[in-house]
This record gives structure tokens, sequence and C-alpha cells, in this order.
């Protein structure tokens, strides 16, 4: 699912260093950075497979208006990726389907 | 639940809001300021008030020129609300948010709504796979975290920003391996007529044509008058196909950005059932409001692009020109000194203004997004396809509601903000109907999704309650 | 009597049921029905084939909801056959819980009545919280315990309407979408129908448009006196499955989303939704399912109930104007599989159950008079 191909930094993205797990595997990011920021740097796209369909999506309008970018966050199903800022020792999971109840 | 009182609430901190709150805050006036994001300057000026110098310089000097409006917050009455969700508007003033998942309202005797503007939906097969983003989204991630997308990157459809962030791309180091332009062949000529009064504000005719001269000397393939577009992929996108001058295309490509053009961001205005009306040229319905953004509804107002697309410095104008209406209305200036004051944004606005129908003649947005192909998913939600909608019209949904409630599009978490427009027109297309005699989704709070429990935590004051038999 | 040509005013739920109720038995039916954003109950309604606690006041009401819900496989079975659509009918019983304890008890009691006056053919049973728990693992601590009846179920009204406009048009039936019916005129024989774009006429007529009604029915010779009243739901995202059985207020549809209802309120003809009230509602929801707590809202529906002064459904038909009736009533989807196929066929002269003629409007004078 990971892709080599992954969003490169500008040069001066300034911010500490936040390290937090996407699917158990640890991946780094910037203090400020949202979840999809963070996501898309480590090379992830997609973050669920629909409840419809099972179809793989991922972030999409980045600023919070299409609701593509769910995930699970800290245990938290259907988080907004785009809208939530990394922590340190964050956990972040994909999600199948249809979200269960945290 | 507490729940604070403030002679003005504005709804969204970009330019519109942000000049608003300056010029009410200088007055002395109790603001809200309240907004989704983390830091004022709305998705035009995002991260504005942390970008760094380099970043200021790929973004270039109009974003830069945001920082003049921060100013703003200085005022001690301007509260800037920040990281609040506002899901629901009420016609007696009263907003209901989320603020870091906890339910929160505040009232106000006057309501500004500076919402702005969203990406127009811009569906075709595939749209929907992992890889296929916004231009907007693009500019996002090059404004905040500072992000450059994977090579190979593609960027298809039409309009100025699709060509900005080129061009911000190419200024940042990013080889932009295409431009596949949809804008219809037929666009230039029907714009010209417009051109000489464009030329009388030809800043924005200059700054197209150096961003074009620009992408042509670092040798981006520029693929024009495409059609047909299919992204192609399983777990995310792989290629873009399309047909141009004849011939077919097969792009591989990482990431793909789309674009054909902004709307109002219609969800407020349309939840209080404010008038609209629906805007041909620019292919998308506005509340209608007057020169100082007064609506149909008692104390609302409208600034910025949420009342019809005239760019972030026109915002910044409305803005100002609502503001001045709003002290006007307290009393805190009379009608004459309103006036005065006005003249010059009045001005600006009609500066402009001049450039809009030359622009939005040239980039009107190509038919295949207005009505696509059977098997494209129009609501990205509830995957529902362009063939099943106009099945819909077959069975005798004359509207969007109808159809929404045979098939369930608009139903999703997005609330429709993606399938809207489509929807709307898919159903006037099939039944050779005017838009506006079609009309558009009925819009319920709450606006954004919250958790039954903060939904559950909500008590009103007494005096809010409405008298139940 | 009622040979020849139907006009079936009101493409709702209670229209379009009339409507391929007369189109099946080979009726020429044409439905008149109104535009985007009429004032729709179809469309907020719950969903709930119901039946328990329904005519405490009215057994024939309670017999009647019964004998509908008993039609219900028919009906789907039907609207299968004819429109290729599913419309999930489950009926596994349903639950009614409490939260109080002196509710609980006066609900018991209300039913226990309607059993003895029924001639004791009412089944239902009332459990204890811990029994309720064994039906429904998921319900909180402050549930003290729930009516559970075998005759209850649910089904997604959206397929039912969208199966029933099908299902008719693949009968012969014509559905004229547009503008409201302006007015009907009768003469001896037939009718007209008056819209903004144009006149019909037909050998009969059915008064099915809901809050439509008590403006049309004068004209041909009836009484309709209904109000609206509102009723908001709640609709949350879609989660894994939890809730196995419908219950009063909340129920999981099928492919995973929460409605939560419902409230009583008069407030004309304003179908917006109101804060304070969706809070209430929430309230009780997080209550009766604690884990709710956390789904996410994502719609809210405000949509106006039909109302007659005692809630109870008018069936009539004109004797000023023969050939023209009146259906109305606010329990759309439950009584859908009666209307259409008891309801459409009394229009035609077949046999109905005896206590039909209890629904007619002639009720609401005798109560004013008594």
């Amino acid at each position: 699912m990971r892709n080599v191909s992954h969003f490169r930094r500008l040069d001066d993205a300034a911010g500490g260093k936040v390290t937090l797990t996407f699917d158990g595997e640890a991946i780094e990011a910037r203090a400020g950075d949202t979840v999809a920021a963070a996501m898309l740097s480590a090379g992830f796209v997609a973050g669920r497979e629909t409840p419809v369909s099972g179809s793989p999506r991922g972030p999409y309008c980045l600023m919070g208006a299409c609701f593509e970018c769910l995930v699970e966050i800290d245990g938290e199903p259907n988080r907004q990726a785009c809208m939530t800022e990394v922590r340190d020792g964050m956990s972040v999971r994909r999600m199948h389907g249809a979200r269960a109840f945290g | 639940m507490m729940s604070e009182h403030f002679d003005v609430a504005i709804i969204g901190a970009g330019p519109a809001g942000l000049a608003a709150a300056d010029i009410l805050g200088k007055a002395g006036r109790s603001v809200a300021l309240i907004d989704e994001q983390p830091g004022p300057g709305g998705q035009i000026y995002r991260a504005i008030a942390t970008a760094g110098e380099q970043r200021k310089a790929v973004l270039g000097a109009d974003y830069a020129a945001g920082s003049a409006l921060l100013g703003a917050l200085g005022h001690a009455g301007v509260r800037h609300i920040a990281g609040a969700s506002v899901w629901e508007v009420t016609p007696e003033h009263r907003l209901s948010y989320s603020l870091a998942g906890r339910a929160a309202s505040l009232s106000a005797e006057h309501v500004l709504v500076a919402t702005g503007a969203t990406e127009r939906p811009m569906p075709f097969p595939g749209w929907t796979l992992p890889g296929v983003m916004t231009a907007g989204a693009g500019q996002i991630l090059l404004k905040t975290p500072g992000l450059l997308p994977p090579s190979p990157c593609v960027l298809a459809g039409s309009g100025p920003l699709l060509f900005l962030l080129a061009t911000q791309y190419l200024a940042a180091g990013l080889k932009v391996d295409a431009i596949v332009e949809t804008t219809p062949s037929g666009n230039l000529a029907k714009a010209l007529p417009h051109l000489p009064r464009a030329l009388l504000s030809n800043r924005y005719l200059r700054k197209g044509l150096a961003m074009l001269a620009n992408l042509r000397k670092a040798g981006v393939a520029h693929h024009r008058n495409a059609t047909g577009l299919v992204a192609e992929g399983s777990e995310r996108i792989e290629a873009l196909r399309f047909r141009s001058r004849g011939k077919d295309h097969r792009l591989p490509c990482a990431t793909l950005m789309i674009h054909t053009g902004i709307v109002p961001n219609v969800q407020i205005s349309r939840a209080l059932n404010l008038d609209h009306a629906w805007n041909d040229l620019q292919q998308c319905w506005h509340p209608v409001i007057d020169a100082f953004g007064a609506t149909s509804a008692q104390g609302i107002r409208i600034a910025g692009d949420g009342g019809g697309i005239a760019g972030a410095e026109a915002a910044a104008n409305a803005g100002r020109l609502a503001a001045l209406a709003i002290l006007a209305d307290l009393g805190e200036i009379s009608a004459s000194e309103r006036d005065a004051r006005a003249s010059a944004d009045l001005a600006a606005l009609n500066w402009h203004a001049r450039a809009r129908p030359f622009l939005d003649a040239l980039y009107t947005v190509a038919p295949e997004f207005l009505d696509p192909a059977d098997e494209t998913i129009v609501c990205r939600c509830e995957e529902v396809t362009a063939g099943k909608i106009r099945e819909f019209v077959d069975l005798g949904c004359l509207g969007p509601n109808q159809a929404k409630s045979f098939g369930r599009s608009g139903m999703g978490p997005c609330q429709g903000r993606y399938c809207g427009l489509t929807v709307s027109s898919i159903i006037a297309h099939k039944r050779g109907a005017a838009m506006d005699e079609v009309g558009y989704y009925r819009i319920r709070p709450p606006l954004k999704p919250i958790t039954l429990g903060e939904l559950a935590s909500m008590e009103l004051d007494d005096d809010d309650q409405r008298p139940a038999a | 009597m009622a040979d020849g040509t139907f006009a079936v005013i009101g493409g709702g739920l209670v229209g379009m049921a009339v409507a391929w109720g007369l189109a099946s038995r080979g009726r020429k039916v044409t439905v008149f029905d109104e535009g985007d954003r009429a004032f729709r109950a179809s469309r907020g309604n719950f969903g709930l084939v119901w039946v328990q606690g329904k005519g405490i006041a009215m057994p024939d009401y309670a017999r009647w909801s019964r004998l509908s819900a008993q039609h219900w496989p028919g009906l789907r079975d039907e609207l299968r056959d004819a429109a290729g659509i599913d419309i999930e009918l489950a009926q596994p019983g349903g639950l009614q819980m409490f939260l109080d304890e002196d509710e609980a008890e006066q609900t018991v009691a209300q039913m226990q009545a309607l059993r003895t006056a029924l001639g004791g053919d009412y089944p239902f049973e009332y459990l204890g919280h811990n029994a309720v728990k064994k039906l429904v693992p998921e319900i909180g601590p402050q549930v003290v315990g729930g009516i559970h009846s075998p005759m209850d179920g649910h089904l997604n009204p959206l397929y039912l309407l969208r199966a029933l406009h099908k299902g008719v048009r693949a009968a012969g039936g014509t559905v004229l979408h547009g503008p409201r019916v302006e007015r009907i005129s009768s003469r001896p024989g037939s009718f007209e129908v008056h819209r903004a774009d144009g006149t019909w006429s037909a050998d009969n007529v059915v008064l099915c448009a809901g809050l439509g009604n008590a403006r049309l029915a004068p004209m041909v010779g009836l009484d309709a006196p209904v109000v609206p009243n509102r009723g908001q739901v709640i609709i949350t995202e879609r989660v894994r499955p939890f809730l196995n059985m419908p219950t009063v207020h909340v129920r999981q549809v099928g492919e995973g989303a929460v409605q939560i209802g419902d409230s009583k309120e008069d407030v004309g003809l304003d179908d917006s939704t109101r804060g304070d009230v969706l809070a209430a509602i929430a309230r009780r929801a997080t209550r009766y399912f604690p884990l709710l707590e956390g789904v996410r809202v994502v719609r809210t529906w405000g949509a106006l109930r039909v109302m007659s002064p005692d809630g109870h459904p008018i069936y009539d038909r004109s004797t000023a104007c023969p050939g023209a009736s009146l259906v109305t009533c606010h329990s759309g989807v439950t009584l859908a599989a009666a209307h259409a196929r008891v309801v459409a066929g009394w229009i035609c002269g077949e046999q109905a159950p005896g206590y039909m003629e209890v629904f007619g409007a002639q009720r609401f004078a005798l109560q004013a008079a008594g």
C-alpha cells in the first residue's frame, strides 16, 4: 500500500520533529503538521476504504470540506486527518468500511 | 452552558472577515471572529501569520500581501475563536460550534458570513482515487506544511488557480510534468468581447500572461482542449487518460491536481434559506446581496467570495463595506459617514469587477464536468453515479431533493458540498430545464458533523426556546 | 361504481401506495405530484412498521395497524417483482424502552387495557432491564425496561418510495410532477383536476395530498381537518451493526446509519429543525445507547406529520360527489400495505373490514356534538 513516491518538504519548513505511528509503523512529521500532511509526506495517500463499496480514499480537499481523509486517530474513528494536528506518540490507523464504536 | 453575546459574529477569518473585524474592532465593538483553521488568513492567506520568507517567495507577492490584514487581531474587542467549526446559524443570530470536541454557542446583534469559496466539483471517472487532489489542496500543502507532491505530477482542468499552482511549484523547484487544460476551445472567442473592459484593470491579465509565459519557458508540456478525462489506478492514481487535438494520451502520474474554478460556499446561506440567484456565466449560485452585503435576512450579511466570486482583494473591500454598514446599523456612525467611508472600497470593487467577465468567459467549465458520463461517481460520499441521477429523473425527480431521497446523493458527511452543483446540473440537462427551476439541496444543520454527545450537551437559554405545544 | 380512470392527488407514500393498489388492480391511474421542495412527510419519516402502542384510544386503529403489518410481506414481494427493488423489510419485533419506572408502568397498563379490548389477541411482553439487555446488549444502565412486541418491524422508506414510483409506472400508471393542484371540479360522473400547467379529467379522484387535503377536500364534498405536526430526525454516520431490531426512538438502517427521533411540536408549516429539540432527542438516545455518544451526526431532518384531530387516519368516500375519496394519515410507512392492498380495493368497491367506516371524518363532527 505504501508507495515509494511521497510528498517532500520545502527546505524552510520549520517545526520540531514529531513521531507518530500509521498502522503501527513509526512515521516522522513536524510540529504543526496535520495528520494528512504527515501521511502524505510518509507516502501514504489512502487512509480508508469506504463503507459503501470498499474503494480506497485519501486526502482530497485538505480544507475540511470533503471528508475523504477520515482515519482512526488514537482509537477514535472517522477523524478528519486534514483538520487534526499531529502529536508525539499519536496512533493513526486506516479504516476499513463502517466505523466501530471506538 | 454559557453563551456569550457579541455585537458582531464574523464567520471566517479570511480576507473579508479580517478586513471587517479591523473596522469593527477599531470602532471598539465586540467581535467574535470564528474560524475553522488554527491560524488566520482563510484558505487564500492560509498560515500567513507563520509563513517564513522562503515560503512567501515561493507563494508570491499576492500571498505575502495578506500579512497586512492581521492587524485586525490586535483590537481589544476582537476575539479570534480559532479551530471552531460552526455547525448551525439560526435566523435569530445564534451560532452553534464545535471546538476541540466540545459544543459551544454564541449570539450576536449582527452576523457576517465570510466563508469564501470552495472548488467546483470536477467529476470524471477515477477522480475519487487516492493521489487525486484539488489544486486548492496542493496550495494548502505548500502554505502550511510546505509539501511538494511526488513525481510524475500532472495538473488538470482550467482556471487561474491551476496555472498559479504550476507557477508556485516551478518556483519551489518541482518539475511539473504536464498541464492538461480542459478549457473549451471556443472560450477565447467568447471572452474577447469582454477584453477591452478587462484591460482597464489589466494587472490581472498581465499576471496571467506572465504565468503562462513562465510555464512555457520552463518547458512544461501543455495539452489544450483536453476531453474525456479518466484517472486510472486501483489503490491510487497511476495514470491520466484524455483526448487532446484528435489524439489519445495516457500520462503516468503519482499525483494529479485538478481544478475547474471556484464557487461560493453557500452552505450557511442555503441553510438559512436566504435568496439565491443563478449566475449563468460563472455557472454557480450566489446569495442575493447588496453592495453592503445585506441579505434577505435581517441582520445577516455576507462578504467575500461567499457572496459571489470576485477574488481575495475584492473580498477585503466587501468585508470593509459590510462592517461600515453594520456600524451604521448599530448607530455608531451616520449613514452619510458610512457612505463617505465606503467610497474607496466601492471604487476598488468596481475596478476588480472589470476583469471578471473576461476571466469568467475565458474559463467557463467544460461540459463534461457539468453533465458527466453515466459511469462517473458524482456523490463521492455515497458513491452515486451520474447515470443513477438520470435514472431518477426518468422516475420523475424534478430536482436534487427528490433525487437525494431516491438515491442518497448528498446524504454523506460532506453534506452535498462536492455533488450539489453536479446533481442539479445533471437534472437540468436531462430535463432541459433551467438551473433556477431545478434548484439546490435543502441544507440542514449540522453544517459539519458533530458527535451525538456534543449535540446532547447543548442547552439553550430559556428565551431561545420556541414554545412547544 | 368506481370504474374508469383514477386521479390520485399526491405522490408521497400514501398516494403512491394507493396508486400502486389501483394500478395493480388494472385501473388506469394518474398521480399528480408536487415539485422538489414540497412539504413531504414521506422524506422525513422514520421507516417503522409499527403496531405496539397504536390505537390506545381507538382499538380499531390497533386492528388496522396490525392488519397492515400482516400485509407487508405481500406488498414487499409485489414491489420486488414489479420494480426490482428490495425495500429491506424486516419484522423481527420491536422494542419500546423506558428510562422511567412510572412511564413504563403507565404504558404497560394502557397496552393491557388495549389487549383486553381486542379480546386478548395482542402480543407483547414487558421486559426488565436484564431481559432487554439480552435482546439488545448495547443498552445503557438507565434503561429500566422495555416492551417487546413481535408485531413490529421496519423498512427503508426511501427505497419504498422509489419502488412505488417505479412499480406504478411499470403497471401502466402515470405520475405527473409539477405545480400543486389548485382546484378540483366535479360534474356527475367525472372530475377535473386543475393545475397551473393544465387541466385533466378523470372518472374518480382520490385525495392523498397530506396537508393539502384540508384545502382540496371541501371541493369534492369531503372534510379533512388535518394540521401539521413537526417531527425531527437525527441521522448519524454509518456504524457497524449494533442493533438488531427497531426501537421507537432509535433504529439502525440497512447501510449502517442510525436514525434517531422523535418529537411532537405544533408549529404550523415550518419544516426547519430546532437545536433545542434536537439536543433533547440526542440526550435521550445516548441514555438508551451510551455507545452512540462518540458517533457523529451527519444530517438532521424536520418533516411535517399530517395529523387529524384524534391522530388517527381518515378514510372517506364522498356522498355528495360519488367517485371522490380521501386517504390521509401520519403513518405512511406502517399503513402503506393496508393502503395498497385494502384501501385501494375499498375505493373500487371491494369488501373491506367492517370497521373501515369508523375512520370517516364524520367522527369529528360527532365528537364535537357529543
